[in-house]
């Protein structure tokens, strides 16, 4: 009898207890060394919406970090190893969005010693310009690049990769540490991360949003981003899109405190100065 | 019964004995049986390596890529009386690429990540293990990888198996004992670089490629010093001529492959130093003119608009002087790549009649479709022709060397290619061919798979969002996609094919001096053909899909063997391995379009297999 008695409760016992576990964990997939999105440390913003988010859900906040591939990073996400991207585009091919909380765009970031004032991709500077952008992989192109190409604008042209070295802190940032070094004239970056770099640099830095805020299907230069869910997993994404409501100021705020560059999501182009 | 002769014949034996006794305590094999000709040969073939006769020490057999042996007990009459006479799980269940090695009455087997080398002897039943070498590489070289944990095997030499591993470390074991004797750090998993391929060693020179094109990662070949492990030279794809070991001995045979510094000024400023041209697939030796040669892989990283010029030196097949690594010549395949055209191929040195008198050939059958055939003294191609459906080009110019490019088949971003053939795996993958100097035909293990290149919906990686710009690959024309093809090098064209449906041939070949061809399919069928008609002769189903190359070996009993691997992976492969989703057309790069029915037909596996009769 006794072991029978241990036999059925242990497994019972352990049931309990993972359905628990598991109902109270946010996997969140995020970068262990990519300021200012994440970090192990905890310093990101991603990091810090996670535990906002995680806080609010009752539940207990996990990380899964990303290997460095762009290719493992699309497997772990599609494997369920992680419940939530803190943040993806809106209509992310390899996920389910919440509606968007924040709206960057491409920006230019340079040396407020040069005075350069850029605002345009059609700046005819840019043709003499040494440019820094990022490349991503194989056979892909970032939209600023792509829109610079098209201009015939490649010979002047650096391309960083966007995984960098991976032994040094937040490896993307050296495109911004170009600009100040004065290896390049201008860097096109991303949005969060030119802006916040951007800030930080000792050399006073200039960032400033491309324009006119391009959103055709084409050549994007502003993006919507949201979180992402796996696909099916529509309770979950309810659960964010609630909490994207009640927490907007908020999630503002943090955006903020990091000197994302931010237009309103959904928003028409504004004209340019 | 004293008699003085027959006291020094004892002595003598003894004194073999001795030898060999201690030449296995020091863990040295004697010297390999190898045959410089073979019976049979064709008057009109002349072999330019000596091909192992008994044993395997080098990842193709012989320093030429021939993957051709002279043994012959198995015969096209006894062929199907082959049975299982060993097998050893490795317990990794991701793609076996690659071959074991036969030294000395052993069987050495290096696994894929995390590449531990496995010893196996063949004088017992049941082949039991010797030992096993694990090199514990940095677990983050997997998530660096492109496509797959794989590793393409070992060489032997002066009693050391010397391997890479993916995190980058050459590595030298003491072949009898199992000890390491070395390691050499090559590469940083941090710029995304792994290392994949088998290196050659070329006397006491070990040479090893890198792998990563996908990531960025600049292009090199090192060499290292067989004895101590340190870096002799290491010659960069791209780059300042310097770099890339360019001296005043470059002879290139074209126009378009001559001048100061290409390997920067064919790029964008600053575009060299992520400017891909990894050597992850096969290198060749060929002891007349001292030379050894390798492809290079597509040039890095961001899309052909946002890199015009050459590219060189992507896509290019290199000589160099083994001991000093400088180039000899130089013959880019294709200027400014646009479709992902790795030609890390093998390139077979062969002496030939060719248009009615014997040249020095250098063959390379190539993922862009055609088989090039170059003149290995100075890189003056003299034919190229068509292997599958092609149409990224026309043909090619023999004076000047270049391709006759279909502009409507070229990539762009925001462009939409459709229906270019091949797809960017190519023709034929690193999968080595195998040649038979009885026949005079190479077999080449092929694809047949087109693509549509287009932008996608947003994608994103920490760091900026992008547009996606994506492959989707298909069977191409003819309704099969893959074929084990039997070219005759001389008149270039094909002699035979055996056609798969549904999957490309993604296994190595063997050649056998009894006009037998070995070869594996995705589906796990391992095969025997013949050699001249192209029959199978024998079939057998493997508990996986076959992604490595069968080798032929004598064992201790005197009698013949095949080994081959069964593991399906690498990168069409991976579609067979589990956190891949088919639903996914965009996933693994693009292959899970072609690799439809992978899942249905065979599963992740970790075998090796030893036939015999």
């Amino acid at each position: 009898m006794y072991s029978v008695y241990r036999f059925l409760v242990l497994p019972a016992l352990l049931l309990v207890v993972c359905t628990v576990t598991s109902a109270q964990v946010l996997r969140v997939c995020a970068d262990s060394n990519n300021l200012p999105y994440s970090n192990d440390r905890g310093e990101g913003f991603e990091n810090k919406l996670a535990e906002l988010v995680a806080h609010d859900l009752g539940r207990q906040l996990e990380y899964v970090w990303w290997p460095a591939s762009p290719l493992q990073s699309r497997k772990l996400f599609r494997s369920g190893a992680c419940d939530v991207m803190i943040e993806a585009p809106t209509h992310y091919e390899l996920a389910e969005t919440t509606r968007p909380y924040y709206r960057s765009s491409y920006v230019f970031v340079t040396r407020k010693d040069r005075h350069l004032s850029l605002h345009s991709l059609h700046d005819p500077f840019l043709r003499v310009a040494r440019i820094g952008l990022h490349g991503v992989g194989d056979g892909e192109f970032t939209p600023p690049a792509q829109e610079l190409a098209s201009q015939g604008i490649v010979r002047n042209v650096s391309v960083y990769t966007i995984f960098g070295n991976l032994s040094r802190k937040n490896p993307p940032a050296e495109l911004i540490d170009a600009v100040a070094r004065g290896d390049i004239d201008v860097a096109i970056a991303w949005g969060p991360l030119g802006g916040y770099f951007g800030k930080q640099s000792a050399i006073p830095l200039e960032v400033s949003i491309i324009c006119p805020e391009k959103d055709d299907p084409t050549r994007p230069l502003t993006f919507d981003m949201a979180m992402a869910v796996k696909r099916g997993n529509e309770n979950l994404r309810q659960e964010l899109e609630s909490e994207l409501t009640r927490r907007q100021s908020q999630i503002r705020e943090v955006l903020e405190s990091y000197s994302v560059p931010m237009l309103e999501p959904g928003s028409k182009p504004r004209s340019c100065p | 019964m004293h008699h003085p002769r027959f006291m020094a014949v004892l002595a003598c034996v003894a004194g073999i004995f001795l030898a060999m006794a201690n030449a296995q305590k020091q863990g040295k094999a004697g010297p390999e049986p190898v045959m410089s000709s073979v019976p049979g040969q064709l008057s009109t073939v002349h072999l330019v390596s000596p091909v192992p006769n008994g044993e395997w020490r080098l990842p193709a057999g012989d320093y030429a890529n021939t993957r051709y042996s002279p043994l012959d007990q198995i015969t096209q009459e006894n062929v199907k009386n082959l049975k299982v006479i060993g097998t050893l799980s490795t317990g990794i269940p991701h793609g076996h690429e690659g071959q074991p090695l036969i030294v000395n009455g052993t069987l050495y087997v290096v696994t894929p990540f995390p590449n531990n080398l496995i010893a196996l002897d063949l004088t017992k039943p049941g082949f039991p293990m010797k030992w096993k070498y694990e090199p514990r590489p940095d677990p983050r070289s997997q998530g660096i990888a492109c496509c797959d944990v794989v590793n393409r095997g070992a060489s032997y030499a002066d009693g050391k198996i010397v391997y890479a591993t993916l995190d980058n470390h050459v590595i030298a074991v003491d072949a009898n004992t199992g000890k390491e004797l070395w390691r050499t750090l090559v590469g940083d998993i941090n710029v995304g670089e792994t290392t994949t391929g088998a290196p050659l060693v070329v006397k006491n020179v070990v040479i090893s490629g890198n792998s990563g094109g996908e990531l960025g990662v600049r292009g090199k070949v090192i060499a290292l010093d067989l004895n101590s492990g340190k870096e002799l030279w290491r010659a960069y794809s791209t780059g300042p001529d310097n770099e890339v070991l360019i001296g005043p001995d470059f002879k290139p045979f074209y126009d378009k492959d001559k001048g100061k510094d290409l390997g920067v000024s064919s790029f964008p400023p600053e575009g060299w130093k992520i400017g891909g041209g990894t050597v992850w697939g096969w290198i060749s030796y060929d002891p007349e003119t001292n030379l050894i040669f390798y492809g290079t892989g597509n040039p890095g990283v961001w899309n052909p608009d946002q890199r015009p010029g050459d590219n060189k030196w992507g896509i290019t097949i290199f000589a160099r002087d083994p001991q000093t690594g400088h180039a000899k010549w130089a013959y880019q395949i294709v200027p400014h790549d646009a479709w992902d055209y790795d030609e890390i191929m093998e390139n077979v040195p062969i002496d030939m009649e060719w248009h009615g008198q014997m040249r020095k050939l250098l063959v390379h059958p190539g993922r862009t479709g055609f088989v090039f055939v170059l003149d290995r003294e100075t890189g003056e191609l003299l034919s190229a022709e068509k292997f599958q459906p092609v149409n990224w080009a026309k043909g090619y110019d023999l004076k000047t060397g270049l391709p006759d490019v279909d502009p409507a088949k070229v990539t762009h971003t925001g462009v939409i290619a459709r229906q270019v053939c091949p797809s960017s795996t190519g023709a034929k993958e690193f999968v080595p061919s195998a040649f038979s100097p009885r026949t005079g035909l190479l077999y080449i293990p092929a694809h047949n798979t087109c693509m549509d290149h287009e932008s996608t919906e947003a994608n994103y990686i920490a760091g900026t969002p992008w547009l996606g710009s994506s492959t989707t690959m298909y069977k191409g024309p003819g309704g099969y996609q893959g074929e084990l093809l039997a070219w005759d090098i001389a008149n270039a064209k094909p002699v035979w094919g055996i056609k798969e449906p549904d999957f490309p041939v993604y296994s190595g070949v063997l050649a056998t001096g009894s006009d037998l061809v070995f070869y594996g399919t995705m589906d796990g069928w391992f095969r025997a053909v013949d050699a001249k008609k192209g029959t199978v002769l024998w079939q057998y189903k493997l508990g996986s899909g076959i992604v490595g190359d069968p080798i032929t070996f004598k064992g201790p009993d005197g009698r013949q063997y095949i080994a081959i691997y069964a593991g399906i992976g690498g990168w069409m492969g991976a579609a067979a391995l589990p956190d891949i989703s088919l639903d996914d057309p965009y996933a693994a790069l693009g292959i899970t379009g072609a690799m439809k029915k992978i899942k249905q037909v065979t599963g992740p596996g970790d075998l090796l297999y030893v036939f015999g009769l």
